[in-house]
């Protein structure tokens, strides 16, 4: 059979994705100081190492400062472009999308870098929030599409039903357009929380002196006696990513079901 | 609220007489380039049932929604009740809109939607969930106010989309392509519900619609519309037996078109000659003078305006000749193709003439070929000059 | 809404002006301030404001330019190669052979390592991949060598696994997306028509899944010649890519104009590419009406 052939090499294939993912808990359980076969014993003392880290803590703390902003701010944003995207014809309005869209394909350095060259050159301070501006840009086109969707998914009449019902237009958005989009705000600020949290070239070059939690760990690399602690640590933030990309996949489902339209895809 | 008429003609001897609701004048709209509405007239008396009906594109969605606010026009006026409606928002219209999606707020209940206008109402809750109740009572979901509203089924919706805007007790309700999204059987079951629901409550209805059956059996009056402007306004049954130009004829039913040739005016109509018919009468009430278009004058007939006779009857009714070309069996009714002698005398084209008639016990189906009689009048010939 | 169409496009732009201007702001004024500078004399330190196409100069006549350069590009075009040609058959199975009510769950399987922490994803692979690693720690364990394999790592090879892996999800779900809109009674004619099984999947499938390859081709292509971590990683900082030049131009050297004239010289190029392409592949474009 064909299908039972390609079905063999789809596994092959998640196992080819979630190998190195998999490793992760594998060696932050691991009670040998080198990141190598056999494996020598079950051990929590690099899960206790990561929280008594103090730079560790910081680094944490910067990273869901910088998340927490960044999604706010990226899904306020995404509000407004998926709301004139979906309901409103203006001139310019393809290539005015095409350029809130450029970050999904600009390579994050070029970013990152002309972002880090004016903001030298007007002599700002780099620090989270230059992060937080960074990273806002990169989370408002992936804002922008689940927004979209979820504008999309709406019937138009619905909104002019409670315009004829004799609510004003900030009412008909409130009493209406708000409840039926809002599972796609809350997927749109987990999603943005995660990039931004993963995220490490912008970080690097935007930050300054504060750690971030990526940026803390591509900087204890170096350090072989780190490593089963960083182990640790990616295997939260794995973790973390997968519940909260969990939750926002139950929410862009739930607000596909609420508003009676057909589930077309994923998340790109 | 007027009590419920005897009779559909009562009703509408009423409502003709009745004040107009509805005033409108050279109402033109453009998108773009695009020319909508070109000069639309039109006057809906208080308590009518009245239908805008056409193809779409046709501009019948968009004078509905320029009579509900939700278009701007180019220029026009637009009176509501005798109140000029230049400049009042669809939220302060004192009309209400059911869409053809119906449009049910899919995060609230039945009763949430069918309350939701009544938000800025000053009376109490107790009074507005009577108020819901009666409502729901009155389109038949007595006690479904609390389900979900998308666990609905589309006649249910349907009737939640009805209730939610007559319960604002508007002067007009607007109706676009409301039994659309039905299945046939429901349709039907909704178009005899809505009638009785408009006499109950006596609010004008204005109901948007390209299904000429749905507006035939539904309206005290209908205009029909094309390329955004109005071919014909009339009663159903005037519209179905004297549409006034071939186009309304063609998209309302079937109708037979015969050359004609105009001999000359009389004192009660004009005398022409049909290939096939000969010399006829036509009375002056069915000489539509609009558009006889490049094809010269003609005259038309309803298929069930004739019939097949098997010998000459007494009567006012003429019977012609002629040889069956067609037979098409529908069950309750077969239609048959009848090519009557000397159809083809002015260019030698033949036109057979479709003839519909009822499958009553004992009338044999006519087979292809067989010489047949076909008996018509001339009150049933509309003449396009 | 009681609107015409100049106020409908009034809003829209008063309602998109928020997100255009933070684009505007945060990414085409730097982008401008970019190119600016790479038409800018370099004085140590500072930039001279006067006009030269010296740094276009010397980027094109320096030899480790054009070596990086061209590196950049083979490995992008290999790990291009390498993710569409595996991620098809994923694509495939997903389309044709996994039952609609599963299909959303397949989805997100293949997302979600794409959304876990890059830097750990490839930081992961430099530890299977290690000379002291996973893989040749297992082996040896296994006792298939006595040494470890010292060419797993810090070579071109290893980051093309690495960048496969990581842009894996970004090519099967355009593919997956331009096979779902294949009208499925086409194959069917295609059978009826008497064609094999091979020859419908030639003459029908690929030719309409084309656009979807195209579109995975270059949403894999373009981020993969910018990368900066794989190289500095998995390369061990001896194999740089285009990313890791323009950075040590920019910031280790400070010489902001020829690293400007990097920079843009590299979205030149990865632009033209596209472009070509894209076009040379015009004729399955087509299709998509």
């Amino acid at each position: 059979m064909k299908g039972r052939g390609l079905h063999v090499y789809a596994i092959c294939y998640l196992l080819f994705l979630y190998a190195p993912i998999l490793l992760l808990p594998i060696f932050a359980f691991n009670s040998g100081t080198v990141i190598a076969f056999p494996l020598k014993g079950v051990t929590t003392q690099w899960f206790v190492q990561m929280f008594e880290n103090a730079s560790m803590r910081k680094a944490l703390f910067n990273s869901l400062t910088i998340a927490i902003s960044a999604s706010v701010f990226a899904t306020c944003l995404g509000v407004f472009a998926a709301r004139a995207s979906t309901r409103f014809e203006f001139p310019g309005k393809g290539p005015i999308m095409g350029l809130i869209m450029l970050p999904l394909v600009l390579p994050e350095i070029i970013v990152s870098i002309s972002l880090l060259v004016v903001l030298l050159s007007i002599g700002v301070q780099l620090n989270i929030l230059t992060v937080i501006l960074g990273h806002t840009l990169i989370c408002m086109p992936y804002a922008t599409v689940i927004l979209s969707t979820a504008f999309n998914s709406l019937d138009r009449s619905l909104e002019e039903a409670a315009y004829d019902l004799g609510e004003t237009r900030w009412s008909a958005f409130r009493l209406v357009i708000l409840p039926l989009v809002m599972p796609g705000i809350i997927s749109s600020l987990l999603m943005s929380f995660t990039i931004s949290l993963d995220e490490f070239i912008i970080a690097f070059f935007l930050a300054g002196n504060e750690p971030t939690l990526p940026t803390y760990i591509f900087s204890q690399l170096r350090f072989p006696k780190q490593i089963p602690m960083i182990m640790a640590l990616g295997t939260m933030l794995v973790l973390m990513s997968i519940i909260l990309l969990t939750i926002a996949e139950y929410f862009r489902r739930r607000g596909i079901a609420k508003t009676g339209a057909k589930d077309t895809g994923g998340f790109l | 609220m007027t009590t419920p008429s005897s009779s559909t003609a009562a009703h509408r001897a009423r409502t003709a007489a009745a004040r107009p609701m509805i005033e409108i004048k050279g109402v033109h709209k453009h998108y773009g380039d695009y020319h909508a509405l070109r000069g639309i007239d039109l006057t809906i008396r208080a308590g009518e049932f009245f239908s805008l009906l056409g193809p779409s594109g046709c501009g019948k969605t968009t004078l509905l929604r320029t009579i509900a606010g939700f278009e701007d026009f180019a220029d026009g006026v637009v009176l509501i009740d005798g109140q000029d409606m230049d400049g009042v928002a669809a939220n302060s219209r004192p009309t209400n809109m059911v869409f053809q999606s119906y449009a049910i707020f899919p995060h609230l209940s039945v009763a949430e939607n069918v309350g939701f206008g009544l938000r800025r109402d000053p009376r109490s809750k107790a009074e507005k969930a009577a108020a819901i109740e009666e409502a729901l009572e009155m389109v038949g979901l007595k006690g479904y106010g609390k389900r979900a509203a998308h666990a609905l089924s589309g006649g249910q919706r349907q009737r939640v989309a009805l209730a939610r805007a007559l319960i604002l007790k508007p002067k007009v309700l607007l109706l676009d392509e409301p039994l659309s999204a039905l299945d046939r059987k429901m349709r039907e079951q909704m178009q005899v519900e809505l009638i009785k629901l408009q006499r109950q409550v006596g609010i004008t209805f204005v109901l948007v619609t390209h299904d000429q059956e749905e507006a035939l059996v539904m309206s005290d009056r209908i205009a029909v519309m094309f390329e955004g402007q109005i071919a014909q306004m009339d009663g159903p049954e005037a519209l179905y037996a004297r549409p006034t130009s071939r186009r309304v004829a063609n998209f309302i039913g079937v109708m037979n078109f015969l050359p004609a040739r105009i001999l000359a005016e009389t004192a009660s109509g004009v005398e022409v000659e049909v290939p096939g018919l000969g010399r006829v009468e036509i009375p002056a009430a069915n000489i539509s003078q609009k558009d006889a278009g490049d094809e010269g004058p003609s005259v038309g007939f309803r298929p069930e305006a004739v019939s097949l006779v098997s010998a000459s009857q007494p009567g006012q009714s003429r019977v012609t000749p002629g040889v069956i070309d067609e037979v098409v069996y529908y069950g309750d009714m077969t239609y048959y193709d009848v090519r009557l002698d000397g159809s083809a005398s002015f260019d030698g084209k033949a036109r057979p003439v479709r003839i519909a008639m009822r499958n009553v016990f004992g009338r044999d189906v006519q087979d292809v070929g067989t010489r047949a009689n076909v008996s018509w009048s001339p009150g049933s010939l509309v003449l396009f000059r | 809404m009681a609107t015409g169409n100049r106020s409908q496009s009034a809003q829209g732009l008063t309602l998109i002006a928020p997100p255009l201007s933070y684009a505007l702001l945060v990414m085409a004024a730097p982008l401008l301030t970019i190119l600016a500078y790479s038409f800018l004399k370099d004085g140590y330190l500072t930039v001279i404001r006067e006009f030269t196409l010296e740094n276009y100069r010397a980027v094109w006549s320096d030899p480790i330019v054009r070596t990086i350069m061209l590196r950049s590009l083979s490995v992008a075009a290999l790990v291009t190669l390498v993710t569409v040609v595996l991620a098809f058959p994923v694509a495939y199975f997903l389309s044709f052979v996994v039952a609609p009510g599963r299909k959303a769950m397949w989805l997100f399987l293949i997302t979600i390592p794409f959304w876990t922490s890059y830097l750990i994803r490839v930081f992961l692979w430099k530890v299977i991949l290690g000379y002291n690693g996973v893989v040749n720690s297992g082996l040896k364990t296994l006792g298939v060598i006595e040494q470890p394999l010292g060419f797993l790592l810090y070579n071109v090879n290893s980051m093309v696994i690495t960048l496969a892996h990581a842009y894996a999800p970004f090519a099967i779900l355009p593919i997956f997306i331009a096979l779902e809109k294949i009208d499925r009674s086409l194959l069917e004619a295609g059978r009826d028509l008497g064609e094999s099984r091979a020859m419908t999947f030639w003459r029908v499938t690929l030719p309409l899944a084309m656009p979807g390859v195209v579109a995975a081709a270059l949403i894999v292509f373009i981020p993969t010649i910018g990368d900066y971590v794989t190289p500095a990683l998995i390369g061990g900082g001896k194999i740089p890519m285009i990313a890791n030049m323009i950075q040590s131009q920019m910031l280790d050297l400070d010489n902001r104009p020829l690293g400007s004239a990097l920079a843009v010289t590299a979205m030149l190029i990865v632009a033209v590419l596209s472009l070509i392409f894209v076009a040379l592949n015009r004729r399955f474009l087509k299709v998509r009406q």
